[in-house]
């Protein structure tokens, strides 16, 4: 063990490791959104994510923007920035409608059992990411530099670049402002209404299929925003991408307690620091292994996750 | 273990049936090959056409498949047929490939497999079928000791380069604090473990990723190269991570030098790197650069391909000709072919070609190269490095 290698990078370390946990925790609300309406893990949207790295770059590419081009101004910046966030945003929100009507409401329609969901999520998952495999020949995709990572402020021996606290601060931002809308919007109220009790929200005049398509494309526009964060800080993406990230996500919606939103951010920010320590202590090889023992050693104590399963139960 | 232990017992029992079936073949159906000419054969590419570290395959498959389409055009018909499996480079993918390859009773030999790690897991299959193989760029030393009779390489082993890509750290770099670190891979951790025995005291930390298409964040790493203070990163691997390291590393505000082996020389790298952040970057390979081929090869290579030969494809189309030179003088069973490869000495056009007891090319052929990329997001040739 190299706990020099810890000590010394501590700060470096966490900085890093909580942008990348805020990706991680944008990425793990739409497993926490959909898992807390219809108690299903939606392994497909690991690949609304995917759309969403793509689509950025796709779009950026048309004002003629490749991994090769120079950083833009500050005013060129801001507006491929909201562009790219735009174009994902919709490819990523489009996608997880695309998955709910083909994949999963036909299924459910004829009340099918909750394994046969778990197979056609896996199925869509797969077929996607093959497609992009084909499509892209399998060949890594570089990223434009949108946003020169600059210095920004000194605490100690640790730099925070603008990109690091950008990406910390939209997930607050966003954090916030969707914890906002199912707490105190009519259309929050119904999702907690379905994610109670699916048949008396029905009975009450709440309509089940249009809060299940909300509830996906919540979790659309998040991944849409975690995915061009990713294109951002990795720098380069290909269609295993929202596979690898996806993993993470999942285990950080576990590790916070799925089906809670709260619980997503924590438990995102946690795994994303968690694999930078192990990461230093134990070497990169260690990043995912160490993280995940920790996570099974948290779930043997609170085996709903740190904050309690709760979307449904949360206070109107 | 016990899943390795499944996986051994299938594959057993698979090639069983494979070989029983093809037993049955052979006593049931009358040969239709052994056609004038020692043709109606077929020549066998095994490795990456698909996957993350396909380009490698590919450029290998191109130049294979060149040498076959000259000697079929010099003998006025399809003489020798090409046969592609496609391993998609991984070792977990390789032997199911390779068993339905040596089930092909026509193939007499193999150029392949290009990397080390799916060496190990189909080269078995092909050593117990008796099919002779040339693989023109795995370079882990100790596929040479695994006792393979059928195992040759057409290019030096790790042992080769990694002295010299810690020789050229040394002496042309002049680096004096350097960072190592590996994918794990059989090829990435082989060359690193060499090239940090052969730096010693020059080495200031090291690190270990995981491999190609399991990381994506490399920061950990990034953080730790930053603050040892080195100013030359050696990574052994392949690129489609040191890409993304590269880029990583730049936008940290790294200055340094990524060196790394022949696996990094692609433009793969910069592709994903961004061209501005791989110039630079040195890789070593144990080939000499393919546009200094001999004979018509370069020309040859981009009418048929349309785009330049690629690292070791100047290699392939030498081990394709030197299993048609076989075949040409009779060699028509996979047996004889390899006893043929025994005594081989053949002048291609990137090397002579003369193989050891144990498969390993002459040490007297042993070239290695190093190559820089520049501005067009290519490695051109540096220099050659001496390493006696």
């Amino acid at each position: 063990m190299d706990f020099s290698g810890l000590i010394d990078n501590f700060g470096p370390l966490t900085v890093t490791g909580l942008a990348q946990g805020a990706i991680i925790a944008l990425f793990a609300l739409g497993y926490t959104l959909v898992y807390g309406v219809l108690r299903l893990i939606n392994f497909a949207h690991s690949e609304v994510f995917l759309m969403g790295t793509y689509a950025c770059l796709i779009v950026w590419g048309f004002f003629g923007l490749d991994q090769n081009s120079a950083a833009p101004g500050v005013g060129g910046m801001l507006l491929y920035l909201v562009i790219g966030l735009v174009v994902a945003i919709i490819a990523s929100g489009v996608t997880a409608l695309a998955v709910e009507l083909v994949a999963y409401r036909p299924l459910r329609r004829r009340n099918a059992p909750p394994l046969a969901f778990l197979i056609t999520a896996i199925g869509a998952s797969l077929f996607i990411s093959e497609l992009t495999g084909v499509l892209t020949h399998r060949n890594q995709r570089g990223v434009p530099p949108i946003i020169q990572a600059k210095p920004l402020f000194t605490i100690g021996d640790t730099t925070v670049t603008n990109l690091q606290l950008l990406i910390i601060l939209l997930a607050l931002v966003m954090m916030f402002a969707l914890d906002r809308f199912i707490n105190g919007s009519r259309l929050g109220r119904g999702i907690r209404a379905v994610s109670q009790n699916p048949d008396s929200a029905a009975l009450m005049g709440v309509n089940k299929s249009r809060v299940i398509a909300l509830v996906f494309l919540l979790g659309g526009l998040m991944a849409g925003i975690a995915a061009v964060m990713y294109d951002l800080k990795i720098g380069v993406t290909r269609y295993d991408a929202g596979f690898l990230l996806g993993i993470d996500a999942f285990a950080a919606a576990v590790l916070g307690g799925i089906g809670n939103l709260r619980g997503a951010l924590l438990g995102g920010l946690l795994l994303g620091v968690l694999q930078n320590y192990a990461a230093g202590l134990f070497g990169s090889q260690w990043l995912h292994a160490a993280s995940f023992v920790l996570l099974v050693v948290i779930l043997l104590f609170r085996p709903t996750g740190l904050l309690g399963e709760s979307l449904g139960r949360a206070r109107a | 273990m016990r899943q390795v232990l499944a996986r051994a017992i299938g594959g057993v029992a698979i090639i069983g049936l494979i070989a029983g079936a093809a037993a049955c073949n052979s006593s049931s159906s009358s040969d239709d090959t052994a056609s004038s000419g020692n043709c109606g054969y077929k020549l066998a590419f095994f490795g990456a056409l698909t996957g993350s570290a396909a380009n490698l395959g590919v450029n290998i498959e191109q130049g294979f498949e060149l040498a076959i389409e000259q000697y079929n055009k010099a003998k006025g018909s399809t003489c020798i047929e090409v046969a592609k499996f496609d391993s998609q480079g991984e070792a977990s993918v390789a032997p199911g490939v390779a068993r339905s390859l040596v089930a092909d009773k026509k193939i007499l030999g193999i150029v392949g497999p290009p990397f080390s790690g799916e060496s190990e897991a189909a080269d078995p299959i092909f050593e117990s079928a008796g099919i002779p193989t040339i693989t023109p760029s795995a370079t882990r030393v100790s596929l040479a000791s695994k006792g393979w009779k059928t195992f040759h390489r057409a290019v030096a082993n790790d042992d080769a380069q990694g002295p010299a890509a810690a020789a050229y750290i040394k002496d042309n770099l002049k680096a004096q604090k350097v960072f190592v670190a590996d994918d794990q891979s059989a090829y990435g951790a082989g060359l690193a473990d060499v090239v940090k025995s052969t730096l010693g005291a020059l080495v200031v930390n090291t690190d270990k990723t995981e491999g190609d298409g399991k990381q994506a964040d490399f920061s950990a790493l990034v953080q730790k190269v930053q603050s040892s203070g080195a100013t030359a990163l050696f990574y052994g691997g392949y690129y489609t991570n040191a890409g993304i390291i590269r880029k990583q590393l730049t936008a940290a505000g790294w200055k340094g030098t990524l060196v790394g082996g022949d696996g990094m020389k692609d433009p793969g790298l910069s592709k994903a790197s961004g061209v501005a952040a791989a110039v630079g970057t040195v890789v070593t390979c144990p080939c000499s650069p393919p546009e200094a081929a001999g004979g018509t090869f370069v020309n040859d290579y981009k009418a048929k391909w349309n785009q330049d030969a690629g690292t070791y494809s100047d290699v392939a189309f030498d081990a394709a000709n030197v299993f048609l030179q076989g075949i040409d003088a009779g060699n028509t069973t996979p047996e004889k072919l390899n006893t043929y490869l025994s005594t081989v000495n053949y002048k291609g056009i990137a090397n002579t070609y003369k193989f050891t007891a144990t498969g390993e090319l002459d040490p007297t052929l042993i070239k290695v190269w190093a190559f820089k990329f520049d501005s067009s997001g290519d490695a051109k040739s540096d220099v050659e490095i001496k390493t006696s």
